[in-house]
């Protein structure tokens, strides 16, 4: 290869062709253009002239210039001119193009692909064998080097993983790499890891290492933290520069769980910063349904990396508690205040709500009521918080000297109460009692205080009791040593129903004293993990993911992932983060959810640093680009404009035909595709002026062809009725296509049921269902008699079954004697068609419609029945053909003329029914209004 | 195939083109309004002239009873003296007529058109019309527009065509349609011929717009229609001014020659209208001498 400056030539020898072009110059000088041969009878008049001057016969200089520029093209193109040319990606031997793969790579995955792909098709071509390797996914055994079009093959799949490399896999793979010198080419993430170094280390044993860094600049977001009524949020970028801006965006899902924006707050780097803090003052209730912060503001939505997204858990949810107390609350006497200890154990972590009436409580949507000590409630409120309960809620009820007094759920089961209670309760280890007070036993495998450290202090000294019923050992979570009860649960419906045997207060135990009484609460979920989870709480238990994010920031349902040890859990959310063991995601077990994050809460971000020897490459690096296609097709557009210019001055274009040519030289070159769209409006124009200047009928194109005809002429005929007998003047019956046409211009719609037609589409749905709120009128006509009664016994009633599930059509009934479609043009007692069917369908009457006094008719529904449906095949009876003449027989003789005639008379009725709305069924006001005025 | 055979084949298909080219020319002369064709003076004719006195020797038959029942003296209806006239055509059929630039029609076809419907108005006007030369003799009657049509079908084989003055009588009018882009000589020496004897006529010189205009550019070979002559130029463009000047100075030579011999010369344009052609050329005969 041959290099000048910033290109390079393959084939440097053919640029000798340029130095025949001044050769060339003067034998295409020497030769003037090729004459035009032209018929003319003024030939006469030319015989005799003589050309002026001699330089005419040459070709133009500039037409000269331009063959010779497009020979020079010609010879340079297949000279093989190369921008950039990459001289280094001659060398030889196998080539191990590892990538680090991590969130931090995700938003300039395509740069990184690309770069692997260029790198790739540089190792083809100097026939070098290739290894791809992604560092969060290295493979097990050593790499095998292959060829770099198979390696190509699979570079789509490479995706960038949401965790950092795993340490241990990293020396793995250092101590397995393949035998034998090789060179490196290292696509870091530009973050800095400890683990690197020994690997650059066995790299650099091997040959030489080339580090590709770049790409936009690393974001990353910390887990909110929930502080002091505030949500606060800290940004990490890698780099220290110059003060930046970006916006932190909240989602989650809105009242109707469609997943949207909820919040957004700005965040500003101070320049030299690396960090960068915002808070967020919310709602509760905004707060509570957060699913994930995200770095966004960027004109894609977010930053799309695992690390700029941060997943909420039970930390930033408050639960909202009401807290009903059954004592009046007696002035200065808290600490024996039944509340109290409810107070401190849940106001760090909830919202309290107190009060003594349920009835004004329960509105508040509270998700735990706690009832300290309520007895007996009223009937009202018993029912208003059982239904609250099976829609999912939580009682919490403390027993007291009043529950205990009290006869509730002594004989039969009380569904507020998980057990039936024994009269009175006991106390042990009282001045006047033989035993010492009872501790606790130890929590049992199915209990949700499972694996709680009981502390020796906590002892009860009195309690209810709990009736021996066969399920009471299932009910039971907590229990004394004995085996008494001490707390037991039951469900109700959704929800659930606790109950403790002891007070709330101190009373009659130290529970409420001890730290154990805020971890049951938290483990039922009355309250909410505070802060940072400890590693006791998590380990034990066996956590499923839920939600799981990619290594582009992407929140999805994790179905497919299996659960995770506690103690693993525990490990990734202390010191090592997520790998690919414990992907980052959502966690839950029961009802508590615990979200790893990709960040850690205390994780600083620093830039990778790099050997002094080791050749760092940023994205500046320019790109080898071959020019050879560029400079064949610069001289292939001077032919072509030669040739128009030839042609031009040989006169043998004509003006218009050459400005068309260079019009369409002028698109070729620029590439503008021909407008072409504007057709479908004036169509689309065409047909809503055809709809609209006159009242105009319109049936359904069901797709089958004489059933289409038959429906035209059936709308003909009825259109030249009403011209005939009313004043509405139809125009031509137009058959829609659902799929296409608006309907919108039209009064009335005649759908004929053929269980051939397609189902529409849910957008004709669309507009079917907002054509019938907006006052149309759809007649469906199964033509079939109605033999089946609607039922899916005919084809065509099963058809009509579907066609009309999806339309948004009221209740109906069977036209009553008294509907206006009865009388609005004619009396009419019955609607045949074709055939004499049964029932005609139209919208219900509602049922408080009543016959005014010495009216006629009931006042019935204000307006238009959306729907007419019946099976009388109506439009084959009013089927006229152009000369008027019927085009299907009715009946037979003059009865079957009668019946022809009914059903013109009923079409007659429907159309004026649907242009005049109700107006006959206000006739019936006619008396009052006349009496009104006096006459 | 049979000499008749071929005869009658040829002989259908210039037929074919008459009814179109008769219709043409119908359609051309119904815009003219026919009249004041009358010699101005009582005689033979179909109208009105004037009523004088009877005097002796009318015949009975010849009072206008009408007229003279209003009065005492009889009165006599007389008519105005109309003669018919001969008109002869010449329409040149060489190959220089066959030229056409892009979308317009054929010289010859105007020509022709022209021709024909001006013996259509000179028929309708009680006119004998002919052509020179031996095919069409002057006559009258609509037979003769089929005769006529007929005859002008034929095209000849020579690339610029001379008149014909021959077959025309003395005193008649004669019209002369041609591109005259041949031999000027010939022209002038018809002209001369026809004018001795007293014959009155037009000149129409039919040019399409190319031949007007010269729109040529670059290296070009002409050749006549027929190809015998030829003439090259490397740069066509230059000689436009020479060309045109040339054109005019025929065009000067004709009308200078139309003058001196009394005819009337016009130069039409194919992409002008037939109708103002045909209107000039009704007026020329008109023309009282």
């Amino acid at each position: 290869m041959w290099i000048i400056g910033p290109v390079g030539f393959t084939a440097p020898w053919l640029l000798l062709g340029l130095l025949a072009l001044p050769v060339l110059w003067f034998v295409l000088r020497a030769v003037p253009p090729a004459p035009v041969r032209r018929r003319f009878p003024g030939i006469t008049l030319l015989l005799g002239l003589r050309d002026d001057a001699h330089q005419t016969d040459r070709t133009p200089w500039w037409l000269l210039l331009l063959r010779i520029l497009a020979i020079a093209a010609l010879i340079i193109g297949f000279a093989g001119p190369v921008l950039n040319p990459q001289v280094q990606a001659s060398r030889s031997g196998p080539l191990l193009i590892l990538a680090d793969g991590t969130w931090a790579d995700a938003p300039s995955w395509t740069i990184r692909t690309t770069r692997i792909a260029q790198a790739l098709e540089e190792a083809g071509r100097s026939g070098r064998a290739v290894a791809v390797v992604l560092l969060t996914d290295p493979p097990a055994q050593a790499p095998a080097f292959q060829s770099a079009d198979l390696w190509a093959t699979r570079l789509p799949g490479l995706t960038p993983r949401p965790h950092a490399p795993d340490p241990a896999a990293m020396d793995h793979f250092a101590a397995t790499l393949p035998a034998g010198a090789f060179d490196t080419f290292w696509l870091s993430d530009g973050l800095d890891r400890a683990s690197r170094a020994p690997l650059l280390a066995a790299l650099e044993a091997r040959g030489s290492v080339r580090v590709f860094e770049g790409g936009r600049a690393t974001l990353a977001l910390r887990p909110a933290r929930f502080e002091e009524g505030e949500v606060r949020l800290t940004a990490l970028r890698a780099r220290a520069g110059g003060a930046d801006q970006a916006v932190i965006v909240a989602h989650g899902p809105d009242p109707l769980g469609i997943e949207r924006e909820l919040a957004r707050a700005p965040i500003t780097f101070e320049a030299g910063e690396t960090t960068a803090e915002t808070a967020l003052v919310l709602p509760g209730e905004l707060r509570n349904r957060i699913t994930r912060f995200q770095i966004g503001g960027f004109q894609n939505g977010g930053l799309r990396s695992a690390g700029a997204v941060a997943l909420t858990d039970d930390a930033l949810k408050r639960r909202k508690v009401a807290l009903v107390s059954g004592r009046a609350d007696r002035e200065g006497l808290d600490l024996l205040s039944p509340l109290f200890y409810l107070h401190q154990a849940l106001a760090p972590t909830s919202d309290l709500i107190e009060g003594a009436d349920i009835a004004q409580l329960l509105p508040a949507a509270p998700d735990v009521v706690v009832l300290a000590d309520v007895a007996q409630l009223a009937q009202a409120d018993a029912d208003a918080l059982t239904d609250w309960v099976g829609a999912g809620g939580m009682l919490v009820r403390f027993a007291g000297p009043r529950l205990a007094a009290s006869d509730v759920a002594r004989d039969a089961a009380d569904p507020l109460l998980p057990v039936r209670l024994r009269a009175g309760g006991r106390s042990v280890g009282g001045a006047m009692s033989w035993g010492a007070p009872k501790s606790l036993r130890a929590f049992g495998d199915g209990s949700p205080f499972f694996g709680l450290d009981i502390p020796d202090d906590v002892q009860v000294s009195a309690q209810v009791l709990a009736q021996p019923d066969p399920d009471l050992a299932n009910r039971t979570i907590a229990a004394l040593q004995d085996g008494t009860p001490l707390v037991t649960r039951s469900r109700l419906g959704q929800g659930q129903v606790v109950l403790f045997h002891v007070t709330a207060n101190a009373e009659w135990s130290s529970l409420p004293l001890s730290g154990l009484f805020v971890q049951m609460l938290e483990r039922l979920a009355v309250s909410t993990r505070p802060g940072a989870p400890v590693a006791d709480d998590i380990e034990g238990r066996v956590w499923v993911p839920v939600r799981r994010i990619d290594g582009f920031g992407t929140v999805s349902k994790a179905t497919d992932l299996p659960g995770v040890e506690g103690a693993d859990l525990a490990a990734a959310l202390t010191g090592s983060g997520a790998s690919a063991g414990v992907p980052p995601g959502v966690y839950a077990s029961g009802a508590r959810q615990i979200a790893l994050n990709v960040i850690g809460a205390d994780r600083v971000l620093a830039p990778a640093r790099w050997p002094d020897w080791v050749v760092v490459e940023g994205l500046s690096a320019a790109r080898e680009a071959p020019l050879k296609g560029w400079f064949l097709a610069a001289a292939l557009l001077a032919l072509i404009v030669d040739i128009v210019a030839s042609l031009a001055l040989g006169g043998l274009l004509g003006r218009r035909v050459a400005g068309t040519a260079a019009l369409l030289l002028l698109a070729l070159a620029a590439g503008v595709p021909a407008p072409g769209t504007a057709q479908g409006t004036q169509t689309a124009d065409a047909f809503a002026l055809r709809a609209t200047s006159k009242v105009v009928l319109a049936h359904v194109l069901t797709g089958d062809v004489a059933l289409d005809r038959i429906s035209q002429a059936g709308l003909r005929g009825l259109s030249a009725h009403l011209f005939q007998r009313t004043a509405v003047e139809p125009g031509e019956a137009i058959g829609v296509d659902l799929e296409r046409d608006e309907l919108a211009f039209f009064p009335l719609l005649y759908w004929p049921v053929t269980p051939s037609q397609p189902q529409p589409s849910d957008q004709a749905y669309a507009r079917l269902n907002a054509y019938l709120r907006n006052g149309g009128m759809i007649v469906f006509d199964t033509r079939d008699a109605d033999i089946a009664g609607f039922g899916a016994a005919s084809a065509n009633g099963r058809k009509l079954q579907q066609l009309a599930a999806p339309l948004d059509i009221p209740p109906l009934e069977p036209v009553p004697s008294d509907h206006v479609l009865t009388r609005t043009f004619y009396l009419l007692s019955d609607f045949p068609g074709r055939f004499m069917g049964r029932d005609v369908w139209v919208e219900a009457a509602p049922p408080d419609a009543e016959r005014a006094e010495g009216m006629p008719f009931r006042n019935l529904n204000d307006g238009v029945t959306p729907v007419v449906i019946g099976g009388n095949d109506w439009a084959a009876a009013w089927a006229l053909d152009e000369r008027g003449q019927p085009v299907l027989p009715v009946g037979r003789g003059f009865a079957g003329n009668r019946q022809r005639e009914m059903a013109v008379r009923f079409g007659i009725n429907l159309v004026m029914h649907v242009l005049t709305g109700n107006y006959k069924s206000d006739q019936v006001h006619v008396p009052a209004l006349l009496d009104r005025l006096g006459q | 195939m049979t000499a008749a055979a071929d005869l009658r084949a040829r002989a259908e298909g210039l037929s074919a083109h008459l009814p179109p080219l008769l219709a043409a020319a119908d359609h051309l002369a119904a815009t003219v309004l026919l009249g004041d064709h009358g010699r101005r003076r009582a005689g033979m004719g179909d109208e009105f002239w004037q009523y004088r006195p009877a005097h002796a020797g009318d015949g009975a038959r010849l009072v206008d009873w009408r007229r003279s029942a209003r009065g005492d003296a009889h009165f006599v209806r007389e008519r105005e003296w109309q003669a018919a006239q001969s008109v002869l055509l010449w329409v040149d059929d060489a190959r220089s007529m066959q030229y056409a630039s892009r979308g317009l029609e054929e010289k010859a076809a105007r020509a022709r058109l022209l021709a024909l419907a001006l013996t259509v108005l000179l028929v309708r006007g009680g006119e004998r019309v002919g052509l020179t030369g031996p095919l069409a003799p002057p006559r009258s009657g609509q037979a003769q527009v089929a005769r006529i049509a007929a005859a002008l079908a034929v095209s000849g084989a020579q690339d610029y065509g001379t008149p014909d003055a021959r077959g025309i009588p003395p005193h008649s009018r004669a019209v002369f349609i041609s591109d005259f882009l041949g031999d000027i000589s010939a022209v002038e020496g018809a002209l001369t011929s026809a004018a001795d004897r007293g014959v009155k006529g037009a000149l129409v010189q039919v040019l399409d717009p190319s031949e007007e205009a010269f729109p040529f550019d670059g290296r070009t070979i002409f050749e006549s229609m027929s190809g015998a002559i030829r003439f090259e130029t490397l740069k066509a463009g230059d000689l436009r001014d020479r060309y045109r000047d040339r054109l005019a100075e025929r065009k000067d030579r004709l009308a200078l020659l139309a003058e001196r011999t009394g005819w009337l010369y016009l130069c039409h344009h194919v992409d002008t209208p037939a109708q103002s052609a045909l209107l000039w050329l009704y007026q020329a005969l008109e023309r009282r001498n």
